[in-house]
């Protein structure tokens, strides 16, 4: 190419990491081997709730195979998991945080925690030593309910929470919202459930640590999303190692959705023992222990309340939620329900009042953390519901009580403490709308009528905030962590670009369009320019990938390192050219002395800075190398329309998704094949959590009842229609790509898109509430229900 | 998965001959039983593995019946030309099992002898009033399947193939369990030379006969006539996907659909 530019900006290049995964050649932990590896197995709780009265791990010492076996007791010197961010309460207290043991301490709360590490040659040589340890249990009673778990009488799960509370936090101006629902013209009231979901990536959780004599250090390689913090937060919080004596790398990761994000105990476990066995460790988990152990997402009950003035103008929300924390506190469960959640209850409205209180509770269930929209798609789902039942209570058009509320000037500073930098929801939903074909809606609903199905039309107008965070209001909400992003731009001597960059790819594409942000600003050829992420030995810092901040962040960070190199290039070009410094311009691959035809390519410019041989080396240092942290001055707040159509057996209760429109508004797009892809991946999963996805526990034993396949439904390529997916701009005002992140949109808009549609579709047959998943025997009983 | 060991059998009397020798384990498609072994739940010191025995292949017509070899694939019983001409009600319930990779390992033989409750193939064998043939009787279908996971076959016994008798016209419609996609509940409508039969899997413990809905076809043969039988719920499966009243009426409104769907 050479010929610039920014003409690479926006265009759908082919991924260049895919060639690697297509061709079965990436490398993932499991492919990671060392000599004289060995496996790990871990014993885990059979039971949600016990106290361990012994461990006899004799047997299992002395099995075939067998170089260690170590339970809690052995963990000397060694603390537990810490969470990121601390809750003040309503009382002005802490939260309650007990702690989260890396391996049991004389208690397991819930299925799957892990009892007792046995590492041995091979994996078959673990299991079976494992079976032999004998672990005497007192089973004691449990509770798997976030709202069962708070009620007097319920078993306690951790003496350092009474009553199993975390904390009840609030946000918002309860004192207004009291008195616009005091004069208000009609209220709508919703009681809701957010379905519990698990994460289910392709690429189970695997780990391989080993240690070096040598020089007392650990590597650590891990499906993990952002190894720096997973270094600081394993090094500094539990293990009370250097930094610096912990190498995490992250390699090829099949799949996040959040759960990679956290601070686990088996990779924790295996750095510990790697030094105790002196030999490498593997562990990866099987689909079971993904189940039972990677930390789910969502699980909240809610009841929400909507005031409205006689013209359909919302005047205020309340909101009173209950959510589950799981067994322990994950890396960063307590934020999820609070400020990710309570935050975005604005949605894409002037609601001038709203107040929202969050009660979190401790259950005998894995842990629950961030997964894909964290807090968004819940605070989402509880305003778009509300929205459309307002509509209906009303009997106004779905999208003429959306048009009355929509913000529109900007920037808005909502009652929840956001300010939203720029948006244009007319403009999604126009367009949403067109691409849906509403207009032809009644006449394919009655078409459908006649062969006695049930059509629906739902809306999701909805805001995400993304691009996390502005580090000093992140810290002022109790985040334990900055939340910027680092970028190092390495030109070769030759021209050719290394990137280095804090953000983590696990399916995002990165590699193509950061490449693409660099070759464009650079001038140079595509493939000139190699991405290299997750790996604390050679990446200066990063904070990873969550919250769709990548390119926001990440993509921002290496470009004021590319604005370094850039600058320090034309100090060389200057000096070679025999020009003014002020003079030098920098153009499609090209420094040039302004208004003549005299100009160095780029690579000659590299070139001269690694053989300094006509270089000004009394003012400038040799190379061409920069690093830059970005700390972002506001979040970015992606937002959009979606619009789902279903049609309905009124027979089966079987829901079909017959049609899907999202038009967001992403800020500018890199490459919009890869937005597109995310867009398809985030839908399929918003429409999987309300079609199909839902994790049970047994309220009386504890065990996890989804615990496969068999009977967790995962949402497949026949569950969906082909999606219509556009987008609308506007540029995002504080950062220089203008983007705001797309990652998470479609997990975020479509449940609600869906179970509007869903309850449009059942309006008129009298059904008034479905929860989610709307499975068909939820769906048929709820029609039977009506009918009686 | 525990180590075991693996011994192939060359026809079906060595095969038998080896499972009484090491007490163990018939292996044909594996689908049900590889899955629990990986789990740990099923532990076989020894596997007779029957994909070699040439005498459990095939499927051919022999006068009033296709007959199909026990080591048949599903992925065959789907493409078989005799099938889809004879019984294509068949052929379409083995395309809807499991997945590609399921019907490419699974085998009839297999699925009859597990007699999983959600399976699909029971439903076939009684509702056409198949005949099971194993290495020492004839077993029909109405005496074959006992109760959850349970048949007729005595230990050691082998399954060789299957008759199933041409219908005059049949259907099956599967309702699938939205995760596992086995049968919520599936039906199978046949008229025979002996009369309707419908036979219901997912539903209970084990496939049955709906001998409500069989009488009511037999007086007329329609999609209303299947409707209108209100089936009991008593003894029908509850779990997190479906009541045993859900249950209960999927099984007359797929009735209905498969009279509709066997024309």
């Amino acid at each position: 190419m050479g010929a610039n530019d920014q003409s690479l900006i926006g265009q759908s290049v082919r991924r260049k990491e895919d060639v690697r995964f297509l061709t079965g050649v990436g490398q993932y932990t499991d492919d990671v081997v060392h000599p004289h590896q060995t496996y790990a197995y871990f014993l885990r709780s059979p039971h949600a709730h016990a106290k361990i009265r012994n461990i006899d791990t004799a047997k299992a010492k002395a099995a075939p195979g067998v170089v260690g076996v170590f339970t809690g007791a052995d963990l000397d010197g060694v603390n537990g998991l810490p969470c990121g961010w601390l809750i003040t309460g309503t009382d002005g207290k802490p939260m309650n945080e007990p702690p989260h043991p890396v391996l049991a301490q004389g208690k397991v709360r819930h299925v799957g925690d892990q009892v007792a590490l046995v590492v041995a040659d091979s994996v078959l040589q673990a299991k079976d030593a494992a079976e032999s340890i004998d672990v005497d249990y007192e089973v004691l009673p449990s509770v798997v309910s976030c709202v069962d778990a708070l009620k007097a009488g319920a078993p306690q799960i951790h003496e350092q929470a009474p009553g199993n509370k975390c904390y009840t936090w609030a946000l918002g101006d309860k004192g207004a919202v009291d008195a616009a629902f005091a004069k208000a013209a009609h209220v709508t009231k919703l009681d809701i459930v957010n379905n519990r979901l698990i994460p289910n990536a392709i690429e189970p959780r695997a780990a391989v640590a080993s240690y070096s004599r040598a020089d007392d250090s650990y590597t650590l390689y891990v499906a993990n999303q952002h190894p720096h913090v997973e270094r600081l937060l394993m090094t500094a919080f539990v293990l009370g190692l250097p930094e610096s004596k912990l190498r995490v790398i992250a390699p090829d990761v099949g799949g996040g959705f959040g759960s990679k994000i956290f601070l686990y105990a088996e990779e924790t476990a295996l750095v510990w023992a790697s030094k105790r066995v002196n030999r490498p460790i593997k562990w990866a988990a099987e689909r079971s222990e993904s189940f039972l152990t990677d930390a789910h997402g969502r699980d909240h009950v809610t009841h929400a309340e909507l005031a409205l003035d006689k013209d359909g103008k919302f005047l205020a929300m309340r909101v009173q939620s209950t959510v589950n924390m799981g067994a322990y506190l994950s890396t960063f469960a307590s934020s999820v329900p609070t400020i990710l959640y309570a935050t975005l209850l604005a949605g894409q409205y002037t609601t001038p009042a709203i107040h929202a209180e969050v009660t979190a509770s401790f259950t005998n269930t894995a842990p629950v953390d961030a997964y894909r929209g964290a807090g968004r798609p819940e605070a989402t789902f509880v305003v778009e519901r509300l929205v459309h039942q307002a509509g209906v209570d009303m009997k106004m058009a779905q999208d003429e009580i959306r048009r009355r509320n929509f913000i529109r000037t900007f920037p808005y500073a909502t009652p929840v403490a956001l300010t939203y930098d720029t948006g244009n929801y007319d403009a999604t939903l126009d367009e949403a709308m067109k691409m849906a074909d509403v207009a032809g809606f009644a006449a394919r609903k009655a078409e459908a009528a006649k062969r006695g199905k049930l059509r629906g039309l739902g809306y999701s107008t909805y805001i995400e905030a993304c691009g996390l965070a502005p580090s000093n209001v992140a810290g002022a909400l109790g985040a334990r962590a900055g939340l910027y992003e680092a970028g190092q731009v390495r030109v070769n001597p030759t021209g050719s670009v290394t990137v280095f960059t804090g953000s983590h790819s696990h399916g995002q594409g990165h590699e193509t369009t950061f490449a693409q942000v660099v070759a464009g600003r650079l001038g140079i050829d595509i493939g000139n320019v190699e991405v290299i992420h997750g790996d604390t030995g050679r990446i200066p810092f990063g904070m990873g990938t969550y919250g769709s901040r990548s390119l926001a962040v990440g993509g921002t960070a290496i470009v004021k390192a590319l604005d370094k190199v850039i600058a320090k290039g034309k100090k060389i070009a200057a000096h070679l050219l025999e020009a003014a410094e002020a003079d030098i311009e920098f153009a499609d691959g090209k420094f040039t002395v302004a208004g003549t035809d005299r100009s160095k390519a780029f690579a000659e410019i590299s070139l001269a800075a690694y053989v300094p041989h006509n270089y000004p080396l009394g003012t400038l240092e040799p190379g061409l190398e920069e690093t830059a942290f970005y700390d972002p001055t506001n979040f970015t707040y992606p937002a959009g329309s979606h619009i789902c159509e279903v049609e309905i057996d009124p027979e089966t209760g079987v829901v079909e998704v017959v049609a899907f429109t999202a038009c967001d508004d992403f800020g500018n797009v890199i490459n919009p094949m890869i937005v597109e892809g995310q867009v398809h991946g985030g839908v399929a999963q918003g429409i999987g959590q309300a079609l199909l996805e839902r994790c049970v526990y047994d309220a009386e034993t504890g065990q996890l009842l989804t615990g496969s396949y068999m009977d967790y439904a995962m949402p497949r390529a026949d569950d969906l229609p082909s999606f219509k997916v556009g987008t609308k701009v506007t540029p995002c005002t504080h950062n220089p790509l203008g983007a705001k992140g797309c990652g998470e949109a479609g997990a975020i808009g479509a449940p609600a898109a869906m179970m509007n549609a869903v309850h449009d579709a059942l309006l008129a047959s009298g059904v008034t509430r479905i929860d989610m998943p709307a499975s068909p025997h939820r769906v048929w009983a709820a029609l039977q229900a009506a009918r009686a | 998965m525990y180590s075991f060991e693996l011994k192939k059998a060359d026809s079906v009397a060595d095969a038998a001959a080896l499972i009484k020798e090491t007490g163990g384990k018939p292996l044909a498609g594996g689908q049900s039983l590889v899955a629990a072994m990986k789990m740990r739940l099923a532990q076989p010191g020894t596997l007779v593995e029957l994909s070699g025995i040439a005498e459990l292949q095939g499927i051919r017509r022999e006068g009033d019946a296709i007959v199909v070899g026990a080591m048949t694939r599903h992925a065959e019983v789907a493409a078989s030309a005799a099938v889809k001409s004879a019984i294509p009600a068949l052929a379409m319930l083995a395309e809807g099992i499991g997945d590609r990779q399921v019907r490419n390992m699974g085998t009839l033989g297999g699925s009859l002898a597990n007699n999983d409750p959600a399976a699909c193939y029971p439903a076939a064998v009684l509702g056409l009033g198949a005949t099971v043939h194993t290495n020492t009787r004839k077993i029909a279908a109405d005496e074959f399947f006992k109760g959850m996971y349970e048949t007729a076959l005595d230990d050691g016994e082998l399954i060789t193939a299957v008759s199933f008798p041409v219908p005059k016209k049949a259907a099956y419609v599967k309702f699938v369990q939205p995760a596992s996609r086995f049968a919520l509940v599936g039906v199978f409508v046949a008229q025979t030379a002996s009369g309707v039969r419908v036979a219901v899997t997912g539903a209970a413990s084990s496939v049955f006969r709906a001998r409500p809905i069989e009488e009511a076809l037999a007086k007329s043969f329609t999609a209303d006539a299947a409707r209108a039988v209100k089936t009991a719920a008593d003894g029908l499966n509850t779990d997190l996907h479906g009541s045993a009243e859900y249950r209960a009426h999927l099984v007359s409104v797929l009735a209905g659909r498969a009279v509709a769907a066997a024309g």
